[in-house]
């Protein structure tokens, strides 16, 4: 047993300081990662005062019920991996709640030691609590301590070792006779070949008739009949069902307990917290403070740069990192010392404008990030997240999502990015699946540039497209919301919306910081690989291709005379239906070759030349090279002394409006139109799908995300482009018919009933 | 029969017994809200719903819609 490492779990209620505690346990000497399958996160550590002692951190639970994710993740660990102890840690302020959870952590047949936080709060507030009677009562040893000022914290961590090398807990409580009764023949009918220290969590389980545990000990339909007998007369002598029976005792045998234990000195006045409370949720003034809290937010993360007159950090840190940083750091310098060492140019070309021009934009995206993590840190951190839920949750929770999404759709006007990653503060799985889904129909900054090249071109700068944008992404959200919360995968959770409300406290800033950084640092890994990848495949499609038979990169290639001759050049500009001085190398490569029979996607939607098609394509490793490519593709050329092309394509509007209208048939707005609208609802830029899968932590949800909303821009825009030419002349009858069959579909969908679903379907 | 949804701002209530069944109900009662308990409703939320409720000693949200399942007196 020396030899063998010990492995203790961290266990308690939301809020209650754990994760304040297991920081102060495994200081620096944390892995995080996920549980298996789920999106809950799974932190790891070892333990300062003793390096071999593995720590683990349960998700924040309240009770261990087979119906929420976290409390089934919890009790799976403890069951299965069989800790050699746990380490619960109790909010003294909350006994009666916390404790609730300690009588069945008690149960397991795993030694407990508890840890007492926040006990300098109940002193302070005149109260006391007889900690050795509570021991005495509990069977577990108790250490009094202050996770927040790191009082008793080492004797914690080494009772909870002491315990696992030779604790055992048996649980003192016991249930009414009926109960008891009932309890003893379960153990004796099914468990009895266990082990005799858990016995008892298996029988109060099938008690409670458990679904999951039944499902576990494969019991025969036999001894399941038996035993339904037992429950059955328990039931009707005490006139409740199993399951609340045993709650309803277990609370019952803490108040009792606690009446000679804990006396209460409290005057009942208002504390520093319902003070703050008052004002805050206050019917009049919960709005408008809400407002300047997510204003403040935004400004300060996504806003107006400082340089530009404006407060935000991130913005001027973020363009900074992007010009100078990326730009001309990375890109350029990189491309300096490279043709130096004399490397073949398409080397330099893949490592200087595909990988690092990639990690230029990645990089470029983290300052804005950590300030926004920062400040959503400290809005969980202090309390005032969880009032955000409750201002907001009336509105949010008609589509399926949680009051807290509002926090991810304001940040995603700005970057869809950190938009997509702020989802991670709502505790709902399903609610944080659907907001990582629709977070992203939301325009976000890069977007700008294609709705003002648009407007521009063919709106004569109306900004009425632009406000239109903006509704169509609001609407995109909520019109999702509201179909998908009715479909089978969205059907999962059945928790009722009771949420804690915790005390307001000062923030600690360890757990902010921390927090702040693993977020940022999990973004970078994660959306990192991601963008390079895709970054150095879009990057081969638009340099490499076959001129006249000839495969290489295509810029070489159309130097030699001997491979673009003048009939070649005929060739191209017939085939790009472009006059031939105005025939590019890029017209050769893989990309353009590609984009001309993947334009037939687009033709029912209007816009199926290949130009918009390979600007579309471009646009999934960011959505401003939409109007770059643009640039290339009507042959902008800011080489012969013209100046540079303008974020929103000034100088080509004239180009884009005349293409659009002679390859739509005279409809180039309706087809403009119809292109905005499905650059701006589909798939986001590769870094934001990045983030989408580091959120779901599932290829099938990403997968399930991102196909989503590629079928949803292609069906609005197809709507839009068939049923606005009824109105514009030129109807096209088995289209407009389709439309409308679509049409009907999405409002039969969003008018159906919506029933909740009553069983969690992940296991 | 009078429910916590009943219940006006300022008021205390006595729980008397929980309707509704599995999940959502098992989810109230881990929260506290158990037969006898006494509940205290703090305040609605700024848009009416959900309220605010103060039980066991602590701040708790909980939805109209699932406070019609906790009957009151």
């Amino acid at each position: 047993m020396e030899n063998k490492k010990l492995r203790i779990a961290l266990a308690g209620n939301p809020n209650s300081g754990k994760t304040t505690l297991f920081n102060k346990l495994t200081g620096s000497n944390q892995f995080v990662g996920n549980w298996p399958g789920v999106t809950v996160e799974k932190k790891e550590g070892r333990l300062i005062v003793d390096k071999e002692v593995i720590l683990t951190d349960l998700p924040g639970i309240y009770s261990l019920s087979p119906y929420t994710l976290e409390e089934v993740v919890a009790r799976n660990y403890l069951i299965e991996e069989k800790p050699d102890a746990i380490l619960n840690i109790v909010d003294a302020t909350n006994l009666e709640r916390n404790l609730y959870l300690t009588t069945q952590l008690t149960e397991l047949g795993i030694p407990v030691v508890i840890a007492l936080n926040m006990m300098d709060l109940v002193k302070k507030s005149g109260d006391s609590i007889h900690v050795k009677e509570l021991s005495r009562q509990l069977g577990c040893r108790i250490v009094e301590i202050s996770a927040l000022k790191g009082d008793g914290v080492k004797e914690a961590a080494t009772a909870a070792i002491e315990a696992a090398k030779n604790g055992k807990t048996i649980p003192q409580h016991s249930f009414s006779g009926p109960v008891e009764h009932a309890l003893a023949h379960i153990e004796e009918v099914t468990v009895h070949n266990l082990p005799e220290e858990r016995q008892r969590w298996y029988a109060i389980k099938l008690f409670e008739r458990d679904e999951k545990v039944l499902e576990g000990l494969q019991i025969t339909d036999e001894v399941k009949a038996h035993i339904e007998n037992d429950i059955a007369a328990a039931e009707k002598e005490l006139d409740d069902d199993a399951e609340s029976i045993i709650t309803n005792e277990r609370y019952i045998y803490i108040g009792q307990m606690l009446k000679g234990i804990y006396k209460k000195k409290g005057t009942g006045q208002l504390t520093v917290s319902d003070k703050i409370d008052k004002i805050v949720t206050n019917r009049i003034l919960a709005l408008p403070i809400f407002v300047v809290v997510m204003f403040l937010v935004y400004a300060l993360s996504m806003g107006t740069s400082i340089a530009d007159g404006g407060v935000s950090i991130g913005t001027f840190l973020t363009d900074w990192t992007n010009d100078v940083l990326g730009g001309a750091w990375l890109t350029d310098g990189s491309r300096a010392i490279l043709e130096g060492w004399g490397v073949a140019p398409w080397l330099v070309g893949l490592i200087s404008d595909g990988i690092f021009a990639g990690v230029g934009a990645v990089l470029g995206f983290v300052p804005q990030m950590l300030v926004l993590f920062l400040m959503l840190c400290l809005l969980e951190d202090c309390g005032y997240m969880a009032r955000i839920a409750f201002i907001m949750d009336r509105i949010f929770r008609r589509f399926g999502l949680s009051g807290k999404s509002f926090i991810p759709m304001l940040v995603a006007t700005g970057c869809g990015i950190p938009g997509v990653m702020a989802s991670r503060t709502i505790e709902n799985e399903r609610d944080r699946r659907m907001t990582v889904t629709t977070t992203t129909f939301m325009p976000c900054g890069a977007k700008m540039p294609i709705i003002g090249l648009i407007a521009g071109a063919l709106f004569g700068g109306s900004t009425w497209v632009a406000t239109s944008a903006y509704f169509i992404g609001v609407a995109a959200i909520v019109i999702s919301g509201i179909m998908l919360k009715k479909t089978k995968m969205f059907a999962g959770d059945p928790a009722p919306f009771v949420m804690e409300l915790p005390a307001y406290h000062l923030p600690a800033w360890g757990n902010v910081l921390r927090g702040t950084w693993e977020r940022g640092w999990s973004f970078i890994k994660r959306a990192g690989t991601v963008i390079v990848i895709s970054s150095i495949i879009i990057w081969f499609l638009t340099s490499f291709g076959t001129v006249n038979g000839r495969f290489g990169m295509v810029d070489d290639l159309y130097e030699d005379e001997e491979v673009v001759t003048d009939e070649y050049i005929a060739v191209v500009a017939d085939r790009m239906g472009v006059p031939e001085d105005e025939v590019e190398p890029m017209d050769d490569s893989i990309l353009a070759r590609v984009a001309q029979p993947v334009s037939i996607v687009f033709k029912p939607l209007g816009f199926g030349d290949w130009k918009p098609t390979a600007a579309t394509v471009t646009g999934l490793v960011a959505k401003e090279e939409v109007v770059a490519n643009f640039g290339i593709m009507y042959a902008y050329d800011d080489q012969d002394g013209e100046e540079e092309l303008e974020e929103n394509g000034d100088q080509i509007w004239d180009r884009v409006s005349e293409d659009f209208d002679s390859f739509s048939g005279g409809h180039g707005k309706l087809a403009a139109y119809a292109f905005m609208i499905f650059n701006l609802l589909c798939a986001p830029c590769f870094a934001a799908m990045g983030a989408i899968k580091r959120e779901m932590n599932s290829g099938k949800w990403t997968m399930f995300a991102i196909g989503y909303q590629c079928c949803f821009a292609w069906v609005i825009a197809f709507i839009v482009w068939q049923v606005g030419r009824l109105f514009a002349g030129g109807v096209n009858v088995i289209g407009l018919l389709l439309a409308l069959v679509l049409l009907a579909l999405i409002v039969w969908q969003l008018l159906k009933p919506y029933k909740e679903a009553q069983k969690l379907s992940v296991h | 029969m009078k429910t916590l949804r009943d219940t006006m701002v300022g008021e205390t209530v006595k729980v008397v017994k929980l309707h509704g069944e599995g999940a959502v109900k098992r989810r109230i009662m881990d929260m506290g809200i158990t037969k006898g308990v006494e509940v205290y409703v703090r305040k609605l939320a700024p848009l009416g719903d959900p309220i605010e409720i103060n039980v066991r000693n602590y701040e708790l949200s909980i939805r109209k819609a699932d406070a019609e399942m906790i009957e009151v007196e």
